[in-house]
């Protein structure tokens, strides 16, 4: 099975030989080391940019504003904070101009802790994202899924911010993109050697098109007496803990939202509905976090629904995440704390 | 970044959807005083047939130069006339340029003007009216916009004055947050390359603003070695930001100069004289064109009526008026009579009056319009209808 970077490469290469996507850019991203994170390697349409992320996406408005596709990347999270005005601009083009300039343009960034990366390689940025009307956010949490995100951010004719776990990069999927070839084949296909690179070009699978809808969301487990909401890294965590609780006799039901905007709120307010009980977990911190949105909206629309109080399992509201593992484990959601919330929402008694 | 601000207190009149009537694009009808004034200034072409030669005129036909002029007046009288709805109460908010016709109107005749990679984008500031006039924006298409009514092609009546957007002549959305097209044309030069069509990316700003980091960004991207960007970079030099003075700003002897240390060819200009500046961007012009590389261009110009409305929008009589000394110099020259030049600032004057009268019975923007256009094809934005 290929992992979240190959899925992503191979989603870029169908989007550059299929969607007309020209530039793929960001620091590092091209040619020799394909980005930090390996997910550029090999692509035909990669380039690498000055060291500047104000540049890098005002380059990507430019590229819309001329009805191209481009994908840009911010290496990490952690450093697309000094582009908030033009992200809120790429966000508001097509609204102030009265529907003169759409911005096609898709922004991929890592996100998120557990690489012990210290403060500034920790960062999430869902809950700011989510803050940024005219733009779409995704977070995928399979490798299959990122592809087919991709492919849909890319098609879809607004700006669409691509978050990457970036703790999920080199995790492999449980389901084949289609068209993929077996996992050996595939990395002797697109993973570039180590050393010497120069002679070196990919030779790309054959995928299918394979788009995961914006705005939809998944069922990754299904149960009966709590719903869990999460995306990204955390999503994995949340299934895990689900197959165990199932063993004790515990039916627990998790969303992965997959899009944090448009979100898919009849999937989330049917299991609810279902359920009366649910616990939204992410990342990112936890005073305006977006999940406390999702809450909001359950108390407005599914009040007389619920059995429990809604909970939210969120980052600690401290400034960064430290690199020691006691620190980041008590700063980021934990096992134990998402567990501890589902057992308390299925105990709760109304 | 915020380059507006202490917006002005003042509520002006809202009107009721219902109240306005539903035309949208009537016609200006001149009286026959303003029609008058359109024949002689023809007339005015065909009677004064010499052409200078080089001299105060660098030149330039005499056609030229007059077009030149009626532009300039047409920019100016335009700009009084926003000034002046914003004074009546029937605009929120006014800036602009004023002070910038003998750069922006040459500018906006010198340009390859349509919509994609193969014509030239535009990335201005808030001052670019002059530009635009002479790329062919009506008086009426910018009243709509500084009173806010849906008729407003720029923007729907969502933004200030002077925030034009024009696709179909590649003016890329101008924006409140000074310095930010720096970038967004490094995107624009970057397509236009690939096109290899001969087209260039314009992108102007204020002096002040070069103090962001965008400004820096532009010039580091569009100079790169082997990646050279087509892209004419330039400021416009007033002395000004907002209330802060040059000297209070810059320590460099030139804002040119910053320029030079990318390898970027560089020029200081008095952009006070069309001449001097339509000769100046003309042969940029050429240089980026030819060999594909970006060209940096300091225009040294005039901020008559200040910063915006906000500091009074009153004229600055020590400021030099590009306007009235180029018009000055077209009469001492007989390009111009005095009586056809004073007929072609009644024109306009009519034209904007005639204007503001019939954009005041336009419809405004409706309250439930704030979803539309969020996404494209106005797809739903509103989280109560996911």
């Amino acid at each position: 099975m290929a992992n979240m970077a190959q899925a992503i490469r191979m989603a870029l290469n169908y989007g550059e030989t299929h969607l007309g996507v020209k530039d793929i850019f960001g620091q590092d991203v091209g040619a020799p080391l394909g980005g930090v994170f390996t997910a550029t390697q090999g692509l035909k349409n990669s380039w690498n940019t000055p060291l500047d992320e104000r540049g890098i996406i005002g380059m990507a408005m430019g590229i819309a504003m001329t009805g191209e596709r481009c994908v840009a990347e911010i290496q990490f999270g952690d450093y697309i904070f000094n582009t908030i005005d033009l992200l809120k601009i790429a966000g508001n083009t097509l609204w102030v101009t009265n529907g003169n300039y759409p911005m096609p343009m898709v922004v991929m960034t890592p996100v998120g802790a557990g690489i012990r990366g210290s403060i500034y390689h920790s960062h999430s940025f869902d809950a700011w994202a989510s803050r940024l009307p005219g733009w779409k956010v995704v977070m995928p949490s399979t490798p299959k899924d990122a592809y087919g995100l991709l492919i849909a951010a890319i098609k879809d004719p607004n700006p669409v911010l691509f978050l990457k776990p970036k703790a999920l990069m080199r995790v492999r999927g449980q389901e084949l993109i289609p068209g993929e070839p077996e996992e050996r084949e595939l990395k002797a296909m697109i993973d570039a050697p180590i050393g010497d690179r120069t002679k070196w070009t990919a030779k790309w699978p054959q995928l299918q098109e394979f788009e995961v809808p914006i705005g939809q969301a998944a069922i990754t487990r299904e149960g009966e007496q709590v719903t869990v909401v999460s995306y990204g890294r955390h999503l994995l965590l949340c299934n895990q803990i689900a197959d165990e609780l199932r063993e004790e006799g515990l039916s627990v039901e998790v969303i992965d939202l997959r899009t944090i905007y448009p979100y898919d709120w009849q999937t989330v307010k049917r299991s609810i509905q279902k359920t009366g009980r649910v616990v939204f977990v992410n990342e990112d911190t936890e005073v305006t976090n977006f999940a406390e949105h999702l809450v909001y909206r359950t108390t407005q629309e599914l009040f007389y629904d619920l059995l429990a109080r809604p909970q939210v399992v969120a980052g600690k509201n401290v400034p960064g995440i430290g690199l020691h593992p006691n620190l980041e484990d008590a700063s980021v959601p934990q096992k134990h704390d998402i567990v501890e919330a589902i057992r308390s929402a299925i105990a709760e008694v109304p | 970044m915020q380059p507006v601000r202490q917006l002005s207190k003042k509520t002006s009149q809202k009107r009721s959807p219902k109240q306005v009537p539903k035309q949208t694009s009537q016609k200006l009808k001149l009286t026959s005083k303003g029609a008058k004034a359109a024949s002689l200034s023809s007339n005015v072409k065909k009677d004064l047939k010499k052409t200078p030669k080089a001299g105060p005129f660098g030149g330039l036909s005499q056609d030229l130069l007059l077009n030149m002029h009626d532009l300039m007046v047409k920019s100016r009288v335009l700009e009084e006339r926003l000034i002046k709805i914003y004074k009546a109460g029937d605009a929120y908010f006014w800036i602009g340029g004023p002070g910038e016709e003998a750069w922006g109107v040459t500018l906006g005749m010198l340009v390859n003007k349509g919509q994609g990679p193969k014509h030239d984008y535009l990335h201005l500031h808030y001052r670019c009216t002059p530009t635009l006039v002479a790329m062919g924006l009506s008086m009426i298409d910018s009243i709509r916009l500084i009173m806010n009514r849906s008729t407003d092609p720029s923007t729907g009546g969502r933004n200030f004055s002077n925030h034009y957007c024009f696709p179909q002549w590649n003016v890329a959305p101008v924006s409140s947050p000074i310095e930010v097209q720096y970038v967004m044309a490094l995107g624009t030069a970057h397509v236009q390359k690939r096109h290899q069509a001969n087209a260039l990316t314009v992108v102007t700003g204020g002096d002040a603003g070069t103090a962001e980091g965008d400004f820096a960004s532009c010039l580091v991207w569009a100079s790169r070695r082997g990646q050279e960007l087509p892209i004419l970079i330039t400021v416009q030099n007033n002395l000004w930001g907002i209330s802060t003075s040059y000297e209070g700003q810059h320590g460099e002897n030139q804002i040119a100069d910053r320029a030079k240390a990318f390898n970027i060819r560089s020029r200081v200009i008095n952009a006070n004289d069309p001449v001097e500046s339509y000769l100046a961007i003309q042969e940029e012009m050429q240089y980026i064109r030819k060999t594909g590389k970006p060209s940096f261009i300091e225009a040294k110009l005039s901020r008559l009526y200040g910063h915006s409305s906000a500091s009074g929008a009153n004229l600055i009589s020590h400021e030099q008026d590009c306007v009235k000394e180029f018009e000055k110099k077209l009469i001492q020259n007989g390009l111009i009579k005095e009586s056809a030049a004073k007929l072609i600032w009644e024109k306009y004057e009519e034209e904007g009056f005639e204007a503001q009268k019939i954009v005041r019975t336009e419809p405004v923007p409706t309250p439930e319009s704030i979803w539309e256009n969020i996404y494209v094809g106005s797809e739903n934005a509103d989280w109560r209808k996911f």
